[in-house]
């Protein structure tokens, strides 16, 4: 291949001009990669105008120097090679917005994790391809525009829905920090599952008067309006100025609408209902562990089964996760270990002598509930291991008591055949059924039925609508302590927004080309999340897309037949000259 | 400052290095292919990367375009079923596939030179063995422009 090298800062006239930074950091980069090479390699067309390395591009002293750089030069374009875009992107957006710089202007190059530490063996094959990287880089800020971010104001005011252990500890907090909070729960009684709880994992507090002082809490609080009976019912507005619809009583009630900046959702979950059959559910004895751990918590000694004394109990763990039985539930339902050894824990405390035989496939009493399982067992309960190859089976015996089969792993595969008097079905939190709701929210939901927020460490309670958030177990099995810090860290991102009075939109979203646009309707229903709509002058028919209501996905991109759909950001000009970089083999 | 570390090139000048183009999401595959990097695992310098909002926002076109454009093979590193953004996102990522292999078929290039597989934000490893075993496949395949050039010639004849 020829190519016409052209001098960095060559005298060519040209449209734009860019800045290159190329980072050693610190020998991450340069000890593979020759950034002095890379910089001689950069295929210039006359608009690169400043070229540099840096031994730490995000370092304040090279901050300031590509301020400077920017001004001096009067660049319109910043490139920056270092590390992977989820560190430095915010950083030198705001380089660049300091030196007067659009910050849509500048781009990205990912030369650490995606090049020298994958290459460490190979020098000239990782200098090729970052000289590659940085080109493509330059292709696509040659087509990049300035872009402002869509600003928008919000009310202070959350609208919290679910009134359990997360939904009221989140309205408190909303509360304290200085916002109105309607708080919706469509029971008529507030405190979801935990009020119904006794004692509770790992510190025996009982549940009820956990939910009583968090009621009391809210009753305090005059900023928290609380409705129950109620459920949500409409969405309409944008981000920082949603317009909920709420119905108060039986479908075809009267809704009323409360205007809120940002919507919490901690609609719980719905306990694993077992298949008639499974395991033995429907035989008489078979429970599932929320009705057992019920009748434990309102015994004062001995159970009783139907008038007879429980002398003993034989617990199926995993019914309904991790594919147990060939059961759909595949993920770890977490709290459940720790709940069944704690409720046998507090029933040997009623019942001493009483039989307790677990049959589990891992005991996973994680992190500071592990005493709980060596207390069990110093309390008389027995642990047996089975194979999901070889699930327990669950008789009627002819004297109406209950056989349990299981064949121990622990004991070289023995097959033991328990006579018992309950056994209780250790089932997994299942997602909740709440089709409106999530119609209502476009709540994105996962495989599992469980909500999906953006990214699980970094933004573990944003979901991809903006302002709408998600805490507790709606997200995935959690304890109610873990469902408490989820609902604290929803209020920190309610106020991290709201508090300010507005907030600002990234204007990556897509855009139609009206000259391009057919009025198909394919992309109509494209978007889930109905931003895309048909709009009309005279006689011709275009369709648009709402800025505020783009997620900026891009799915709608390839449903148009007619390619006149752009997501900026990621336009067809821009990935269609990365991708003729990238495939350069640079000298 | 750091001086280079010279090193032999691992594969010499006639030795086909497949050249691999990667669509990854920026939320969810993008980070698990940062992360292999993080671990120092090791791949071809043939893979190279364009991060995405969404695999769903893939234009056929784009595939294509690699392919014509000198690149032997095209990976999507799909959300699956963990897209924060659509939750048909696999559907509607296959619809691409199998618009793109078809428009690959037309133009008479292999369609094994387009994979897809979902890649989460941990799966480093997964990965890794996805593009080393793509880069495997690739080569009895040989250089795409190549093999063009033979279906053109053939076309002509």
């Amino acid at each position: 291949m020829t190519e016409t090298m052209v001098p960095v800062g060559g005298p060519e006239a040209s449209a734009r001009r860019i800045g290159v930074y190329v980072c050693h950091c610190g020998g991450n980069i340069s000890d593979y990669v020759d950034v002095e090479k890379v910089i001689a390699d950069i295929r210039g067309a006359g608009d690169v105008v400043v070229a540099k390395t840096a031994m730490f591009t995000c370092s304040d002293a090279t901050q300031q120097e590509i301020v400077a750089d920017i001004q001096a030069n009067e660049l319109d374009g910043l490139v920056v090679a270092s590390c992977s875009p989820k560190l430095h992107t915010y950083t030198f957006r705001g380089v660049a917005a300091r030196a007067g710089l659009n910050p849509y202007e500048y781009t990205q190059v990912n030369i650490r994790e995606q090049c020298s530490w994958v290459h460490t063996d190979d020098t000239q094959a990782a200098t090729a391809k970052a000289t590659a990287l940085v080109n493509a880089g330059i292709g696509r800020t040659r087509h990049t525009t300035p872009l402002v971010p869509l600003v928008v104001e919000t009310l202070p005011h959350t609208l919290v829905i679910g009134g359990g252990i997360a939904g009221l500890r989140a309205a408190i907090g909303l509360a304290d920090i200085g916002l109105k909070v309607t708080l919706v729960e469509r029971e008529l009684a507030l405190g979801g599952w935990v009020k119904d709880l006794g004692t509770m994992y790992p510190h025996n507090r009982n549940g009820r008067e956990l939910i009583d002082s968090l009621i009391a809490g809210v009753k305090r609080r005059p900023a928290i309006t609380v409705l129950t009976g109620a459920e949500v019912v409409g969405k309409a507005g944008s981000f920082g100025n949603y317009r909920m619809s709420v119905r108060i009583g039986d479908p075809g009630s009267a809704s009323i609408e409360v205007a809120v900046g940002s919507v919490v959702v901690a609609t719980g979950f719905d306990a694993y209902a077992p298949a008639d059959g499974e395991f033995g559910f429907g035989l008489d004895g078979v429970v599932t562990l929320p009705d057992f751990k019920a009748m434990v918590d309102s015994a004062t000694g001995p159970l009783m089964w139907k008038g007879r004394k429980v002398r003993s109990v034989a617990y199926v763990y995993c019914v309904g996760s991790r594919g147990t039985g060939g059961c759909a539930g595949q993920a770890c339902s977490r709290y459940c270990c720790a709940a069944t050894v704690q409720t046998a824990v507090q029933l040997s405390g009623l019942d001493p002598a009483i039989g307790q035989y677990h049959l589990y496939r891992d005991m996973r009493t994680y992190g500071k509930f592990e005493p709980l399982y060596t207390e069990a067992r110093k309390a008389g309960s027995v642990f047996l291991k089975f194979d999901n190859d070889m699930p327990p089976a669950v008789e009627t015996r002819p004297d109406g008591r209950l056989t349990v089969t299981v064949t121990d792993l622990l004991t070289e595969r023995t097959e033991l055949a328990i006579p018992v008097d309950l056994v209780v079905l250790v089932t997994a939190m299942a997602p909740r059924a709440n089709d409106e709701l999530v119609k209502v929210l476009k709540l994105p939901a996962g495989a599992d039925g469980f909500f999906n927020e953006i990214h699980p460490k970094l933004r573990p309670v944003e979901t991809v609508v903006d302002g709408v958030l998600i805490a507790g177990a709606c997200q995935g099995p959690k304890t109610s302590s873990e469902s408490v810090a989820s609902g604290l860290a929803a209020v920190t991102q309610s106020a991290a927004v709201l508090k300010k009075g507005y907030t600002e939109l990234d204007p990556l979203v897509a855009l139609v080309v009206p000259e391009a646009c057919t009025a198909c309707g394919d992309c109509l229903t494209a978007c889930p999340y109905d931003a895309i709509a048909m709009t009309q002058e005279g006689d011709r028919h275009w369709a648009v897309i709402s800025a505020a209501g783009c997620k900026g996905c891009g799915g709608c991109v390839p449903m148009c037949p007619e390619s006149a759909i752009d997501l900026l950001g990621y336009t067809d000009a821009e990935v269609t000259s990365m991708i003729e970089s990238l495939a350069e083999v640079p000298a | 400052m750091t001086a280079p570390v010279a090193t032999e090139p691992r594969a010499s000048a006639d030795t086909f290095v497949p050249k691999i183009l990667v669509f990854s999401t920026n939320n969810i595959s993008d980070p698990g292919i940062d992360l292999a990097g993080s671990a120092h695992m090791h791949y071809s310098p043939g893979v190279r990367v364009i991060g995405l909002p969404c695999t769903s926002g893939v234009r056929p076109s784009w595939i294509l375009h690699a392919l014509e454009s000198g690149f032997d093979g095209v990976f999507v590193a799909s959300d699956g079923d963990e897209c924060a953004y659509l939750h048909d996102c696999a559907k509607r990522s296959s619809r691409i596939m199998s618009l793109a292999q078809t428009a690959m078929r037309e133009r008479g290039i292999d369609a094994g030179r387009l994979r897809m597989a979902a890649i989460c934000s941990v799966c480093s490893e997964p990965f890794t063995k996805h593009v080393v075993g793509f880069a495997a496949a690739l080569v009895p395949l040989g250089p795409v422009m190549a093999t063009k050039a033979a279906a053109g010639t053939g076309a002509q004849a």
